[in-house]
């Protein structure tokens, strides 16, 4: 099963490369990765997308406890929680169907932000499953280049709120 | 005016009382070995090669529940370092490893001896820093020393550029260290000690299995009274020997794939396992669906990570060993065990740890004489092979810090060094090490060493010209096709000890020998070593083999009727 890991963590050098380093010599698998600065701009937040069985997913989390640089850890999958991912996609668009295109961005919600002379950009964000749709929807045009960001997630209400100093 | 950066790094070493620093210099460190000559609470100790650095100050902090700390410069300096510090880390040591690095303005160019060295040691530090501004000097030093020796012991690496060295600084030390990940847990769950204390309150057949961690948080004698007042056996690890005084009644001894037969019979059976600051090695546990089968597994550990790792624990405490056992023992009465010690009895005389005692030279027989010789009363480090497995066998342990040796990660050429350090940080103490002829060979050069610290070390040197472990493995496990493990080109070593001033070179070459030998060696004041000849064709007994569980080990052949090699 997928979990999904909050993990707050000192904003500094090399810290980033510990925790993707501990993930490759213990042999557990990153799904996604995302990583920005919290409100506090000496603590940033990485959402951790990991597959694996419940033992898998305490020692992982156990393991990333004893780095030193990271402040907490919570899995978000035992609780409610809101997620998103975000993708730019540039899709082939002739100006003779480029009303087709905006439709299904329309659908999706999504938007355009960057016309090109025979392409466009469509910006996206929601979650994984929708992502995917929209991906696929698009495919027909003919991509000619995805980008995607790798979930961030967020619990529900009170709890959890951001580490301060 | 302030002063540079190396001086302030002297400065704090003295202040976290550091006595020596085992090291080698080099161009990135010029500045830090500058700054060392003033100070006159630290004693600098060369070694031949930086590897010998931190197992030194490995064997002084094992030793001494102290941290050892070893210096050297960037690039092959500070790549040198690598396998002790992995030692380290696997054994839970706690060390501060320094080094020098070229300049800031030239990280990432390639230059002349630069390497990645906080790159390449992320995974066999607890921590490590490279240290871009001066500024952060002070705070960066508290913190690996801080985090070096709490919680779970291990090394922290400093990585410091040389223009950082020259550069000046006016920041002190700070008055206390502030890490907000780092929050070791040393009090443990007073419900779960509770449940624990119900459990051996239950338990019929129980078996304590204890490891390093008891040594390190300086639990013996906290040990020792929950072992007689639950009248349970006490097993330890091979990083838990000393724990518990093995000339004791309860004591069953090291288990696992080179166990005594009792111990491996006792957890295979036993209804309630109480494990303490262990870490259930592969070499410990066998087959792990065979572990323990009957048992509930109750874990007592500082580091959460340990508890569930290996093997599926029923009942988990983190906390300092220490304080978890002092706290149990409030909750636990007197027990009885008599149907159950009286089958470990049992197994003890049917199946004792046997040799072939005759008139041949054997080495466990050397230990043994070691052993009764010293009374237990010496800190004795070896290498890795079969000479590690029998001083394990063979040397009743009586007391914590006594056997150093590396455990997790069994480094070839950990022996000498650590004696070093062990004999720099315990003058007064008999310090012994145990050796084979391969591993002696990795590190020999620390002779140099140890004539010129003038440490009067004992060194046991089993030389059958083998490798005699991997021959071992070879005979096991390839049907006896011994591939890469002749040596063909071993020196004299007694000549090799002579050719250094005031070392002393002895040899036992028949049973004989071994006493009036070896009394003159623990009493000439000198370092010396006694080359032992002895049989490639010894194996260790018992053995646990791949797949079989602790109870399926193979005997002394000759108590199975079967012939003795």
């Amino acid at each position: 099963m997928k979990h999904t890991l909050a993990v707050n963590v000192e904003n500094r050098p090399g810290v980033l490369t510990r925790i993707a380093g501990l993930f490759a010599r213990r042999g557990y698998n990153i799904d996604s990765l995302a990583v920005g600065k919290t409100d506090n701009p000496l603590i940033s937040r990485m959402t951790i997308v990991v597959d694996g069985d419940d033992r898998v997913i305490e020692q992982v989390s156990k393991q990333l406890y004893k780095l030193i640089d990271v402040i907490k850890l919570t899995d978000l999958t035992t609780e409610e929680y809101v997620d998103r991912e975000m993708i730019l996609i540039k899709v082939n668009a002739d100006p003779a169907i480029r009303g087709e295109i905006m439709q299904i961005v329309d659908i999706f919600r999504a938007r355009i932000v960057d016309i090109g002379k025979n392409t466009v950009i469509i910006e996206a964000t929601g979650d994984e499953s929708k992502i995917n749709a929209i991906e696929s929807a698009l495919r027909p045009f003919g991509i000619k280049e995805v980008v995607r960001t790798g979930r961030i997630a967020m619990s529900r209400g009170l709890k959890n709120k951001n580490y301060k100093s | 005016m302030g002063i540079t950066g190396a001086q302030a790094l002297i400065k704090y070493l003295e202040k976290e009382g550091v006595k020596y620093v085992f090291g080698y210099p080099g161009g990135a460190v010029l500045a830090l070995y500058d700054a060392l000559l003033e100070s006159k609470l630290i004693k600098h100790v060369l070694v031949r090669q930086e590897q010998a650095a931190v197992h030194a100050a490995s064997g002084y902090a094992r030793a001494t529940k102290k941290t050892g700390i070893c210096l050297a410069t960037s690039g092959p300096g500070a790549t040198n370092l690598v396998t002790g510090l992995a030692t380290a880390y696997m054994d839970s040591i706690p060390l501060v490893a320094i080094t020098g690095q070229v300049g800031t303005d030239m990280i990432g160019t390639d230059a002349f001896q630069e390497v990645d060295i906080t790159g390449i040691t992320m995974p066999i530090t607890k921590h490590n820093y490279l240290v871009k501004d001066v500024k952060d000097l002070p705070r960066i030093i508290q913190e690996a020393f801080h985090i070096a020796s709490t919680g779970r012991p291990g090394p922290v690496l400093i990585d410091i550029p040389k223009n950082v060295s020259s550069a000046l600084l006016e920041e002190d030390y700070p008055a206390s260290v502030e890490l907000r990940g780092y929050k070791p847990n040393y009090k443990g769950h007073p419900a779960q000690i509770k449940n624990l204390a119900k459990l051996i309150a239950e338990a019929q057949r129980p078996v304590i299995y204890a490891g390093g961690g008891v040594i390190s948080s300086n639990a013996t004698e906290e040990l020792r009274e929950l072992a007689e007042r639950i009248n349970a056996p006490v097993t330890t690890t091979l990083m838990g020997i000393g724990s518990f005084p093995e000339d004791h009644e309860l004591s069953l001894g090291m288990l696992g794939l080179h166990g005594t037969p009792y111990a491996n019979y006792a957890v295979t059976e036993c209804d309630l396992l109480i494990s303490i600051g262990v870490r259930f090695d592969d070499r410990v546990t066998g087959a792990i669906q065979k572990f323990a089968p009957q048992a509930k597994v109750t874990h007592i550990d500082i580091d959460p990570a340990e508890i569930g790792k290996n093997v599926t624990i029923d009942l988990p405490i983190v906390g300092d060993v220490a304080l978890v056992l002092k706290d149990l023992l409030k909750r636990v009465g007197s027990q009885e065990h008599h149907t159950w010690l009286s089958q470990i009895q049992k197994w003890k005389e049917e199946h004792p740890l046997r040799y072939a005692n005759d008139d041949q030279l054997r080495p466990q027989y050397i230990i043994e004489k070691l052993g009764e010789l010293t009374r237990g009363n010496a800190i004795v480090t070896t290498d890795v092979g079969q000479h590690q497995m029998w001083t394990a066998q063979f040397y009743k342990f009586v007391g914590p810090r006594s056997f150093l040796s590396s455990g997790g990660l069994g480094t070839m050429g950990y022996g000498l060094p650590a004696a070093v350090g062990a004999q720099l940080a315990k003058p007064e103490s008999l310090v012994i090490t145990v050796t084979g002829d391969g591993s002696f060979q990795m590190n020999m050069a620390e002779l140099g060493t140890a004539v010129e610290q003038k440490l009067p070390i004992k060194i046991i040197l089993f030389n059958n010209s083998y490798l005699s472990l991997v021959r071992q493995l070879q005979h096991y496990h390839c049907d006896q096709r011994f591939s890469g493990v002749a040596f063909t080109g071993n020196p004299d070593f007694v000549q090799l000890a002579e050719s250094y001033q005031n070392v002393a070179g002895l040899r036992i070459a028949k049973k004989e020998d071994v006493e009036p030998v070896l009394q003159e060696a623990l009493s000439n004041g000198k370092l010396t070593v006694v080359e032992c000849r002895v049989s490639e064709q010894e194996l260790v007994y018992p053995v646990v083999l791949p797949n079989k569980g602790l109870n399926e080990m193979v005997h002394f052949p000759a108590d199975e009727g079967g012939r003795y090699e």
